[in-house]
């Protein structure tokens, strides 16, 4: 059992007049064996969320829990691993493969106690990503992007982590490549019963591995439930502009007569520096104050969560009775 | 602007074969050379010399140079030349002995801040900064009074000296090594802060610092001999080339040469340090112009004379044969090997394949691009109907400024980050339509409008990096539209963007393409983006066309192997979840190595002996659809004794 609990997360940067509040009370739960896909745009906290968990950003408020108890964040055993997005910048050139999967190699299994022999460690977890076993002497230099990323997948994998971060792992990849490593991926969480939480920009990639989707906006959750329901039946107007936005065979549909809606089509992202007061998504809304007369209450009331899929929208359906709160 | 013209994936050579690369350079091996005989002269200078420098000969003081003293004697008749080279040694050592305790203060303080915590790694940084402002020659003249005088206190004197520099050095490229996300991954993993100074930090910054190391040993060798000079250095009956350059200095009128010899021999000592660290430097900074070989040995491909076809009005670009080359480290590279496609006016066509296809090249050589030393050949390339082969480039240059529109991934780098947006935008104007600067800012900000960024009179007056990414692209678009663009090339435009951006930015592209009937050539790695929005796509593998077909019929339609497993690769909303993801296998072949036959062969699931030996050649069926592929339309699902009869029985 390994569960990874955001519990009510904020991460700031900055001072108290000119800060940025990257990650603004986050509750998010990646269940045990799960799959959790979080999108949304740049800037958007998915990132800094992810960092946090591992202890490379700052959380200013609230905790992070895996099983109940914090994340480690010093000491050998650390439970939660990541992958990053560009395998160029994670593999230190100086390094041949079987070192830097060997660093993360720890001493004594975390379940057995038994002491671990880092080259047949090493050897164990080439074949678990389907290298061979004689790349462990090649240095980053000689492999190609999808074999990187195979072996930051081993380094994470080395730790015998229970929670893995993997933060736009394909995106980097060419699109040859990326199907390869989501077979894998998948291969892998199915034999190894991990849970994950993967971070996309891609829905399309994100419905073909997460088994529940967040969708993040402005640094907060903005809707959360099993993946088919929320691409299915998106609750949050920010969620359903993402899924139209997944570009689909046939030209793109030309900008809308309605001068009102033009406008929000066209605006801009917000200014992580500068949030809009209210709901954070009320200057871009199709169906908010800028479009529809009657909805003045987005401008100054931050909208609350108990909606279906968790939506932190006002005019959200209302949730199904018997659904709670994770 | 500067296109992806190698892979990232191609192997970089080896440290030791660029460290020898740099001895083969002119420079380097004079450098080297230099370097050795010093290092040979230190060491058995003392040893054949010491004698006849230490014989004081009364009878024959202060002699100018003879036969038997070339540099001549001294005041106690000691031979001149052989001190000097007799003082190879300790100067030589006194300089490195400097240089080390420089580069290991300098380091210590420099990676102090790896693993002191930020916090005292930002004091830290500070007095670095402090200590830099001083002048190097100063601190040391401030230390050897401390230290005291004499070859010791020298020593240290210079090696502290020196170390603010190194310190500085050390930080910054710490700090550059330390934003990497294997560094993050080490930390997240467990490794302690000693393990990742020693394993990730210091061999990555090792090279940089080795370079400044041996410059530095070059400028420590100057300072000694200053400070013997001034009589703070080596003092009697010790001496180096600074004091034998003090003794010689007294009496330079009666005798220039006694000081000249140890000054010669600083110089090309100091020259020698300096000239390796330098080509150390250009070796290993610049790998890429080291041993390439340059292209104007390479064969011309002549281009074969071909009759002017007549071309239809509403051709915006023709091209045929189009080759690109550039140099490589053996030989030149052809990354484009034969490219030739038509846009009609108001086409959208689109460009994909994977990352190293040629893609990006293609559009750069047909903007004329691509700079020297890459070179582009082709039968034909014309742009509304000029011919753009022929003729004087400035002719070139205005029709291509006015009439192709060129946006890139990255529009920050494409925009000058000092300048007003709606100035560069009224600059197009100004150079190639001759407006007034009043008219031309109008004009820009009528474009602004256009490409639908808010409030345009206003944004026009900001700077880049006030404009969001999606912004600048749309500014970018709208610089393009300055002119009247026939053509707008597009390079990988949202790949940099988010998904939301993205259609926006498309559908700008489409109602443009709409209203003006302007052509539209964009680059993608991405099947979806292009089967969006454009009417025919061009997939390219390995420097070639291998399909050309209309956009509808890609997920479809496709009769070439790699399109459709491209096509199959890509999850959308619908793909089944139960089943894995098509893959290819193997990678894309590197330009410098592309496979005899058809370049796919060895990733393809119906390649036979065929492929492997004879290139297929793109053929135009009677729909206008082009593929290369002897088992064009084949399926993979063939009954493999079917297979066997195809392949003529080989196997």
């Amino acid at each position: 059992m390994s569960e990874l609990r955001f519990d009510d997360v904020s991460v700031r940067y900055g001072t108290r007049r000119r800060g940025l509040t990257a990650v603004a009370g986050v509750r998010l739960v990646v269940p045990d064996g799960e799959v959790v896909g979080l999108v949304g745009e740049s800037g958007s906290g998915k990132s800094t969320l992810a960092r946090a968990a591992v202890g490379l950003a700052p959380v200013t408020s609230g905790r992070i829990l895996l099983d109940g108890r914090p994340v480690p964040l010093r000491g050998p055993r650390r439970p939660v691993q990541m992958v990053f997005q560009d395998p160029y910048s994670s593999l230190d050139p100086r390094m041949t493969v079987g070192a830097t999967i060997g660093e993360t190699v720890p001493r004594r299994d975390p379940v057995t106690g038994t002491a671990l022999d880092r080259r047949t460690e090493v050897d164990r977890l080439l074949e678990l990503v389907e290298l061979d076993a004689d790349l462990a002497r090649a240095f980053p230099g000689q492999l190609s992007g999808g074999q990187r990323q195979r072996v930051a997948l081993a380094r994470a994998l080395a730790a015998r982590p229970d929670v893995v971060i993997a933060d736009e792992i394909t995106s980097a990849l060419d699109v040859s490549v990326q199907g390869t490593v989501l077979n894998l991926l998948r291969t892998l969480l199915r034999e190894l019963g991990i849970s994950m939480l993967f971070i996309s920009h891609n829905l399309a990639v994100v419905r073909y591995v997460a088994t529940s989707i967040a969708v993040m906006y402005l640094g907060r959750i903005v809707e959360h439930g099993p993946a088919a329901d929320v691409l299915g039946d998106p609750q949050h107007p920010y969620s359903r502009d993402l899924l139209a936005a997944v570009p689909e065979s046939g030209h793109p549909a030309a900008p809308p007569d309605d001068p009102a809606l033009r406008a929000v089509t066209d605006a801009e992202p917000a200014d992580p520096h500068h949030p809009p007061a209210g709901c954070g998504y009320h200057p871009r809304c199709p169906i908010g104050p800028f479009v529809l007369a009657d909805r003045d209450r987005c401008r100054t009331e931050a909208p609350t969560t108990d909606h279906r899929h968790h939506a932190a929208c006002h005019y959200a359906a209302s949730a199904e009775p018997g659904a709670s709160h994770r | 602007m500067v296109a992806p013209i190698t892979d990232r994936g191609s192997r970089r050579p080896s440290s030791a074969t660029r460290w020898l690369a740099v001895l083969r350079t002119p420079v380097g091996a004079c450098a080297g050379f230099g370097l050795l005989a010093l290092i040979v002269l230190a060491v058995i200078a003392p040893v054949l010399w010491s004698a006849r420098a230490g014989r004081t000969d009364v009878a024959a003081m202060l002699q100018g140079p003879s036969a038997r003293h070339w540099a001549g004697t001294d005041n106690l008749g000691r031979d001149i030349l052989a001190r000097v080279l007799v003082a190879t040694r300790l100067s030589v050592e006194l300089a490195l002995l400097a240089t080390v305790i420089a580069v290991v203060t300098g380091l210590v303080l420099g990676t102090a801040g790896v693993l002191v915590g930020r916090r005292v790694g930002r004091v830290l940084a500070a007095v670095v900064n402090i200590a830099v402002a001083f002048p190097g020659l100063l601190l040391a003249l401030f230390f050897a009074v401390i230290f005291g005088v004499g070859a010791r206190g020298a020593v240290l004197a210079i090696g502290f000296a020196g170390a603010p520099a190194f310190a500085r050095l050390a930080q910054t490229l710490v700090a550059g090594i330390e934003q990497r996300d294997f560094v993050a991954a080490a930390r997240i993993a467990g490794v302690g802060r000693v393990r990742i100074l020693l394993r990730h930090v210091l061999p990555n910054i090792a090279e940089s610092l080795i370079v400044n190391a041996s410059i530095g040993a070059g400028g420590a060798l100057l300072a000694f001999a200053s400070l013997s000079f001034l009589g703070l250095g080596v003092q009697p009956p010790s001496y180096d080339w600074g004091r034998l350059l003090g003794d010689g200095l007294t009496g330079i009128y009666e005798q220039p040469i006694a000081a000249l010899a140890p000054g010669v021999a600083v110089i090309l000592a100091g020259l020698a340090f300096n000239l390796f660290g330098e080509s150390l430097a250009k070796g290993i900074g610049l790998t890429a112009t080291l041993g390439r070989v340059p292209l104007g040995r390479a064969q011309r491909r002549a281009a074969p004379a071909e009759p002017a076809e007549p071309v239809a009005d509403d051709v915006v670009l023709d091209v045929a044969d189009l080759v690109v080359t550039l140099p490589g480290h053996h030989a030149p590279i052809q990354p484009v090997r034969g490219v030739g496609f038509r846009i009609g006016r108001g086409e959208a066509v689109g460009v994909v394949g994977e990352s190293g296809a040629g893609k990006s090249l293609t559009a750069l050589a047909v903007a004329r691009l691509i700079e020297e030393p890459g070179r582009v050949d082709a039968s034909r390339l014309r742009f509304l109907g000029a011919d753009l082969l022929a003729g004087p480039p400035q002719v070139h240059r205005r029709l291509l400024g006015t009439s192709l529109a060129m946006v890139f991934q990255d529009p920050m780098t494409s925009l000058n980050p000092t300048r007003r947006i709606g100035g560069q935008l009224a600059e197009v104007a100004r150079q190639h339509g001759g407006l007034s600067r009043g008219a031309a800012l109008a004009l820009a900000i009528d474009r602004l409008r256009a490409v639908r960024v808010p409030a345009a009179a206003r944004r026009a007056h900001q700077y880049p990096h006030e404009f969001s990414g999606g912004m600048r692209q749309r500014a970018m678009i709208g610089m393009g539209l300055m002119g009247r663009p026939a053509l707008i090339v597009a390079d990988e435009p949202t790949t940099a963007l988010d998904v939301t951006v993205q259609r926006q930015v498309l559908a700008l592209l489409e109602s443009i393409r709409r209203a003006d009937g302007v052509a539209l050539l964009l680059i993608s790695h991405d099947v979806a983006v292009v089967g969006q929005v454009c009417d025919r796509v061009l997939v390219m593998y390995a420097g070639r066309i291998v399909e050309d077909l209309p956009a509808a019929e890609l997920a479809t339609g496709a009769r070439h192997p790699y399109t459709r497993a491209l096509v199959a690769a890509v999850p959308d909303m619908r793909t089944d979840l139960d089943r894995p993801l098509a893959a290819i296998p193997g990678r894309a072949p590197d330009p410098a190595r592309f496979p005899a036959g058809c370049a796919f062969a060895p990733r393809c699931p119906l390649a036979t002996d065929r492929c492997r030996t004879t290139e297929p050649p793109l053929e135009t069926d009677e729909r206008g659809r082009r593929v290369a592929c002897w088992y064009a339309g084949v399926s993979e699902h063939v009954d493999p004794t079917a297979m066997t009869a195809a392949r003529g029985g080989h196997e």
